[in-house]
């Protein structure tokens, strides 16, 4: 065996040869996968992509490095279920390019932290976490309160996510500055912003900004507010990838 | 400069090192040769072993991609269903506590000290996991978040009342939400009638008169807050308007933050927990709330 190696390793052809067909395999094991994707996203209702002023906050959320330490993913284990509600599924993080379900929990996991508190706290807490949670080792972030939101790039950003799949129509793309702005105005007539994103969508103030000025905390506390909450449960089914199964089969 | 592999070049057979009497792997960089030893024994067994471990692995737990979908392994497994029988295993240990806490009233629940003190166990997780971030972690409240321990409630300090709260939250996304709403006087008010107010609101139960500011103060308080905060600031419950005429502030009782209250007005968020907790989560936490020491 070593002998013959050493043929392979004095022959420039053949080492070529070798080494793409060895580089191969490693590539197609990480690459065939992908392609069959869809059968591991479990059909459920709810989900939606995400509003221009969320994905600013997802990209804020990525600049500042949140998912070093903090999780997106709350993996079907006893005590995390307990701790954090119903494990994440494939389909929650199916619009997110990248995903940011992070290794590592120095902080706790946020896959379910929408709604979990009010948008006034999130400000208190980004500006100084100390002051809310006194144990807490999390690095102040007030300097997302005093800085505005880009809208320029809103829709190119969108027009990149649906060339990877997001379902982002024309619609959305084109009514992208747009609807950043309205998410922040709470006097304004939500019905485009809620057409193209559903009725859970509410113009609010998120705390920092002015109506239609948003800061880069009201971006990201938007983000945080609506992490984990739009799949409709009760239209989840566990079993689902048994039940596709011929009888014969489920039988065993 | 490397030498040839061992063997070759070298018609003396496998080049052997002096001081250790070793075979080289015949490599040379600049004078320094390698040895050839073996991998430690342990180590190869504890490799092969790992192998045999890996092929069995694959054989009993799901492992493989296929194309329609994935290799079952012998059993079955998943961790959904391991985490369903584990989530079994404590409904089991707790069934008859819940059942009997899922069927009593609140009142039931006091009566009886094991259900209670279960109650207030369960509660307390559940205090610590999701309450603690605003309320604190002995429920002592921070500015714009209510203490729990003291006798002022918002909505109400019946458990009962304590449970409709955590349910729909203070002007939370729930539809049935606490939704009282204090307008900004800033608009409606001078800076110095507010300044007034403040001063009124700030020493409501002074006996004397004690400035002409504070006259002029509760003239306006009558005419401006009495509808909600009661005519001697006694408060709202309904309305969810606080208590004025005692020592508990929420936001601060000190001359500057009432006259900010005042001008902005203010309007905490409490979430709603209907969707987030189970009822009995709910049920539980609302008792230990009401147990710490306000309860009515």
């Amino acid at each position: 065996m070593l002998e013959s190696h050493k043929k392979l390793e004095r022959n420039s052809i053949w080492l070529l040869i070798f080494t793409v067909v060895a580089v191969s395999i490693g590539g197609l094991v990480e690459i065939v996968p992908l392609f069959r994707m869809q059968t591991t996203i479990e059909p459920v209702k709810g989900m939606r992509p995400l509003t221009p002023l969320e994905l600013a906050g997802q990209d804020i959320y990525i600049r500042e490095g949140c998912n070093t330490c903090h999780s997106q993913q709350i993996r079907p284990l006893r005590d995390e279920v307990q701790r954090y509600g119903h494990y994440s599924l494939a389909a929650e993080s199916m619009y997110d390019h990248p995903f940011v379900w992070g290794s590592e929990r120095t902080g706790p996991d946020l896959a379910r932290v929408g709604g979990k508190y009010s948008n006034t706290w999130h400000l208190e807490h980004l500006k100084d976490p100390r002051a809310v949670v006194p144990e807490s080792i999390m690095p102040r972030y007030s300097f997302l309160a005093s800085r505005q939101v880009r809208t320029w790039d809103a829709g190119d950003k969108m027009k990149a996510l649906a060339a990877v799949g997001v379902p982002y129509t024309k619609d959305h793309i084109s009514n992208a500055a747009l609807d950043l702005q309205i998410q922040t105005m709470p006097d304004e007539d939500p019905t485009g912003l809620q057409e193209r994103y559903g009725a859970k969508v509410v113009p609010q103030d998120f705390g920092s900004g002015d109506p239609g000025a948003p800061t880069e905390a009201d971006a990201l506390i938007a983000y945080l507010q609506q992490l984990g909450t739009h799949v409709d449960f009760t239209t989840y089914d566990p079993d689902y990838e048994l039940k596709q199964q011929p009888e014969k089969e489920r039988a065993k | 400069m490397t030498k040839d592999h061992k063997g070759e070049g070298n018609p003396s057979g496998p080049e052997v090192d002096e001081v250790s009497g070793i075979q080289t792997t015949g490599h040379e960089w600049d004078g320094l040769r390698e040895l050839d030893n073996p991998a430690p024994r342990w180590w190869l067994i504890v490799w092969m072993v790992s192998i045999v471990f890996a092929v069995g692995y694959w054989v009993i737990y799901p492992a493989w991609p296929t194309l329609g979908g994935h290799t079952k392994g012998l059993f079955g497994w998943t961790q959904f269903e391991k985490l369903k029988v584990e989530q079994g295993e404590i409904f089991a240990r707790q069934r008859e506590h819940r059942r009997k806490f899922h069927a009593a009233s609140f009142e039931q629940v006091n009566q009886d000290p094991a259900l209670f003190e279960f109650a207030r166990a369960g509660g307390a997780v559940v205090f610590k996991e999701n309450c603690v971030a605003c309320h604190g972690a002995g429920g002592e409240g921070r500015k714009g978040y209510p203490n729990l321990n003291d006798d002022d409630w918002l909505f109400g300090g019946a458990v009962g009342d304590i449970y409709r709260t955590i349910q729909v939250g203070s002007r939370s996304t729930h539809v049935d939400t606490h939704a009282a709403m204090m307008p900004a006087f800033g608009a409606m008010l001078k800076p110095q009638e507010i300044d007034d107010l403040a001063t009124y609101v700030g020493s409501m139960n002074a006996s004397q008169p004690p400035s002409v500011a504070w006259t002029n103060g509760r003239v306006l308080f009558e005419t401006n807050c009495v509808s909600c905060h009661g005519a001697m600031g006694e408060g709202n419950r309904a309305l969810g308007a606080p208590q004025l005429n005692d020592a508990i502030w929420l936001y601060g009782g000190d001359h500057d933050t009432l006259v900010q209250s005042i001008t902005k007005s203010r309007a905490g968020v409490m979430p709603a927990w209907e969707q987030r907790l189970s009822v009995d989560d709910q049920r539980m936490v609302a008792v230990y709330v009401h147990s710490l020491g306000g309860g009515e």
